[in-house]
Parts: structure tokens; sequence; C-alpha cells
């Protein structure tokens, strides 16, 4: 199960990474939000996929999911979730100052 | 007692939340800022005299202990820090005095500021990785909204790359940290530091510190991940580009601290040899930068660079000398990059222009904007007695000792083109004819706020047997990871 987690997060990070190269300031936008999660995918792997147990510590419990990764991922999510969402109101207010979304058009060229 | 620890990063947040609603009260929200300021400064001052007499102060939120919940940890490093961060809040609420448009205020400067400082501080004072990382997140969506107030083309145009490269950083930090989870199991800081002493750091760790390396020098502006700093730090106002230009990096810089001496400290021919060398590059690559151009708030903007190269270079070299560099440069480069994006703000307000060629012989015309420049120029540039000379004889001597010459030639070669290039504003500037009428007055508020800063880089220098006891026994806690994780750990 591990395996295909990190390759389902490998993906997500490829696919993402792609999306940053492209020049068209939305495509970049959706691979931000695909880069995020595949680092929140790749947090649960890394604490160990543990099904059909409580991620609940007490004492003499054995058998029990970790429950660090789980309260990392709900904090990276909130603020991924506000930081996409900044980032779509940027993109759209940047394309209607600037007349365009095409990153080299947005080049800082001419020096005031 | 410990409930003290809280206090730096609850009052701005809180003060953060309620100014939110007052964003059309323009004088009302000035009034609570000064209180706001004046109140943390207060408590900071507090804590740092209770930490520097006492213990380190350690807050474990909901009682859970250190291993397993959250810590805010307030050891020497971070009260130093903690200070500094209210030092300069304080001089840019008063900055802001008269600089500060209502429109400014509507668009909610005040509450981006003050959340911008609990980030801040936050990240200072936390003691797990992860924390850092969140408080990270904290302070950058406050800079997201401070960069683009104003709405010009110029500013949404910068502001894109900026966010996009620190928004990349943050999602490679938090890969990074789930890599070090499944290495060692935790996310505290202290524990961190015992199981990698405990596995003599193994080259899978050694790979980690690299990753962490790559984000730390992404928020610092170190040599290959600079190239998105200078231009997105001048378009915003110019008391946001101060606030930028003195904390942001700084944090950036703190956590390497932090994390290499606390965490990595066990294959330092590897990992440290490496930051000796990037911190030569980015040095040299600052000044050139700094010398390429005639834009005077860019001039400022690539002189975080050199700076940050120094804090760098003291943290490769790893002793408790150069430790201590370190710490001062970077309680005197808070000042004085905040001093000087000021007056390179009242300057470009004054000549109603950044470019230095059209600018000449406002001497005349504001003669105490022009030796305050002088002053600050000299001071970043580290001439003696004032404080940038006591950071650079440290680092540069910590240098020596260990044998980095080259380093350190580089490093006293590129403190001469620094001065340089500021003087070269100076000379442009303010001597000469008049060259363009000035647009309007110095405002007298800006002129108080980088004099207070400069005021308190002269101290630095001047008064550096008083300071210095207390920032070479941060250093020597810093050196010695042990005293940190016993504190911390309980043991």
């Amino acid at each position: 199960m591990e395996i295909v987690m990190s390759i389902l997060a490998g993906t997500l990070f490829a696919a993402g990474v792609y999306l940053l190269l492209q020049k068209q300031l939305l495509k970049i936008v959706l691979g931000t939000a695909l880069l995020s999660h595949g680092a929140h995918l790749f947090i649960l792997t890394m604490g160990k996929l543990n099904r059909g147990a409580p991620p609940i510590l007490e004492k003499g419990i054995t058998e029990y999911t970790d429950p660090l990764p789980q309260a990392l991922i709900l904090t990276s999510i909130v603020i991924s979730f506000g930081v996409t969402s900044f980032l779509l109101v940027l993109a759209y207010r940047t394309y209607q100052s600037n007349k365009t979304d095409m990153m080299d058009q947005l080049r800082g060229t001419d020096d005031e | 007692m410990s409930n003290l620890v809280f206090l730096p990063i609850f009052i701005p947040l809180f003060v953060g939340a309620l100014l939110v609603f007052f964003n059309k009260k323009h004088q009302l929200t000035m009034k609570i800022s000064y209180l706001t300021v004046f109140l943390n400064l207060g408590v900071s001052i507090y804590l740092s005299y209770y930490v520097f007499n006492n213990n380190p102060l350690i807050l474990e939120t909901g009682g859970w202990k250190a291993p397993y919940g959250i810590i805010l940890v307030a050891d020497k490093l971070s009260v130093i820090m903690i200070l500094s961060v209210n030092v300069i809040a304080l001089s840019a609420v008063i900055f802001a005095y008269s600089s500060v448009t209502s429109k400014m205020v509507q668009h909610y400067f005040y509450p981006l500021f003050f959340l911008l400082i609990a980030g801040v501080s936050g990240a200072f004072l936390t003691g797990d990785l992860f924390n850092l990382f969140v408080f990270f997140e904290v302070l950058l969506m406050a800079s997201y909204g401070l960069i683009i107030i104003g709405g010009s083309k110029q500013q949404f145009r910068e502001s894109v790359k900026y966010i996009l490269l620190n928004l990349f950083s943050s999602i490679l930090f938090v890969t990074t940290v789930a890599f070090l989870y499944s290495v060692t199991g935790t996310v505290n800081m202290a524990q961190l530091g015992e199981r990698v002493a405990e596995v003599e750091q193994q080259g899978i760790l050694t790979g980690i510190a690299i990753l962490l390396f790559v984000v730390f020098a992404t928020k610092g502006a170190l040599f290959p991940l600079y190239f998105w700093l200078p231009k997105s730090y001048i378009v915003p106002s110019p008391v946001v580009s101060a606030l930028f230009g003195a904390l942001l990096t700084k944090v950036g810089v703190y956590s390497m601290l932090r994390v290499y001496t606390l965490i990595f400290s066990h294959k330092l021919e590897l990992t440290h040899t490496f930051f000796i060398w990037v911190a030569t590059i980015t040095m040299l690559i600052g000044v050139i930068g700094a010398l390429s151009t005639s834009n005077v708030k860019l001039i400022i903007a690539y002189n975080i660079m050199p700076s940050i190269g120094f804090m760098l270079l003291g943290i490769g070299t790893f002793s408790a000398e150069s430790l201590a560099g370190t710490i001062y440069y970077l309680v005197h480069d808070m000042a004085i990059k905040a001093a000087l994006f000021f007056l390179a703000g009242l300057l470009v307000w004054h000549a109603g222009t950044s470019n230095l060629n059209k600018m000449g012989g406002y001497i005349k015309t504001s003669p105490l904007l022009g030796w305050m420049f002088f002053i600050a120029a000299l001071v970043l540039a580290g001439i003696p007695p004032f404080s940038g000379f006591i950071g650079k004889y440290l680092l540069l001597r910590g240098a020596f000792d260990e044998e980095h010459y080259m380093a350190a030639g580089i490093g006293l070669l590129s403190s001469l083109l620094i001065l340089f290039s500021v003087i070269r504003i100076f000379i442009g500037a303010f001597w000469g004819e008049i060259k363009g009428e000035p647009k309007e007055k110095v405002r007298r508020s800006g002129l108080a706020a980088s004099g207070l800063l400069i005021a308190i880089s002269i101290l630095l220098g001047v008064g550096a047997e008083w300071f210095y006891p207390y920032i070479q026994s941060a250093a020597d806690s810093l050196i010695d990871p042990q005293i940190y994780i016993d504190f911390v750990l309980k043991e």
C-alpha cells in the first residue's frame, strides 16, 4: 500500500512541477494545488499506513494509527486551501491590471 | 510564568484580528497600533530580562509534555530575536504615521502588519519543526497581503513571482518535514537533535539537511535562489519593504542557525563546507547586483544578500565566536536594513524618482536626510565604531581562525564594494547641483523612525561591551545543543 501511495504522490509532484513550468498563470496555480496534494499524501505515507486501528494512544494499546501525520496534514490542508484561493484571486487581478496571463509578458523589464 | 512566552505571539495576533473591524477608522487604528507596539516591546523586554537572569522558558501548550505536544521555547537566542523584531515593529509604526494613507489602512495595512509580527515572533519562539512551517505560512500569508497593498501594475507583476517561489519552498518544507518524521519519528526539535545524535547522522539525514537548506536558502535569498528578492522587495510601499528586508530573510537565517546547530551538527565537514562556499558566492553576487543598477531602492534591496552571506559564513565556520558574530550581525542588520529602506523611501519621495542619475544636490534641501543616509551607509559597510564592524570583525576573525582564508578575503572585499555601492547613492543624490526640484518635503516621522534605528545601531557598536556578553552567552548555548535538549526534554 505504501508503494502505491508513494507512486501516487510522485505522480502528483511530477504533474505539479510540469504545470508550474507552464507559461499561463492559471496552469501554474493549478500546479501549486497539485503539488500540495502530493505533499499531503506524502506525509500520510511517511506516517506508515495502518488500517483499522484508531489513532488513540493509551497505556497497554499496541495497535494504533499514528495520529501525528493526520494532525500535520489537517493543518497543511487548511493552509493550502487559503493559499490556493488567495492565488486564484491574485492571478485574476494580475490578469485584470496587466491585461495578460502569460508569464513571459509579466517580466519586470521596464526599469522605473 | 511560562505563559509569558505566548504573549509576543498572542498580542499582535489578537490586535491584528481586532483591527480588521476598524479598517475605516484611520486615527483609531493608529492609536491602537502605537499602544500595542509599546505593550509588546515591554513584554519582550521583560521576557529577555527574565530569560537572561533565570532559565529559558518553555510553554507546553495544552499541558502535553515536551516530545508529544506543541511547545514554545524562549531561550537566549529567541528572546534576542523577539526583542529586535519588536524594535523594528515600533520604528515601522512610527514611520507609518505619515506614510500610510487612509487607502492603505482601508485595505487592512495594520491587521496584516500585526499578523506578520505574530508570524515572525512565532517562528522565533517555536520548538517544533512543523510549527516552524505553520508560522512561516502565517508570516508569508501576511506578507502576500502586504506586498500588493496599493495594487499597482508592477506590484501584481512582481508579487506573483514572490508568492509562487515562497509557496513552492513551503511545499518543499512540509515534504522535508515528512521525510524527517519518517526517519526519526518526531518533529520536536530537541528530540530530533537527540535522535540524530544517536544515529550519528547517516547519509539520509545529510540529504534531508541539504533539502532543508534549499528551503531556508529560498526564504533567506541565498546564492542560486535569490532572484525573486530584489525586484519584489522594491514594489510595495517603503514601510513594507523595510519590514520585509529587516524581518523575512532573517527568519530564514534564524531557522538555519537553529536547525544546523541543534539538529544537523554532526557531519560538519560536508554541509558546513558547502555553506561557506554558498555564503562566499552570495556575498559576491549581492554586491555585483547592487553595483549593477542605478535604482536607489534596488541598490538597497541587493544589499540584503551580502549580509545574509555574512551570517551564513558564521554558521558555516561553526565556532562559538563566529556564531556570536552571526547573531550580532543578525541584530545589527535588522536595524540597519530597515533604516536604509526607510531612508531610501524618503529619498525617492523627496526626489520624485528612484533613478539615481536624475537626482542631485538634495543635501541643500534636506540636510538631515543626507547625513542620516551617510551614517547608515557607514554602519552598513562596517566602518568602526559602528555596529556592522563588531559583527563583521567577529565573523571574519572566526573565519580566519578556522582557516577559511578565501571566504574571509572575499568577505573583506565585498564589504568594500558594499560601501562603494551605498556611498554612490550618497554622492549621486546629495552632492552637486540640484537636478529636478524636490517633489515634497521629507516627512518628519520617517526621519524619526530611521533616526531611532540608526541610534540603536550606533549604540550596538559603541556599547558593544555591554551587549557582547549577552550575545556570546546565546552563542555558547548554541554551540552545545545538549543544553537545549536537556532543558526541553527535562532529563
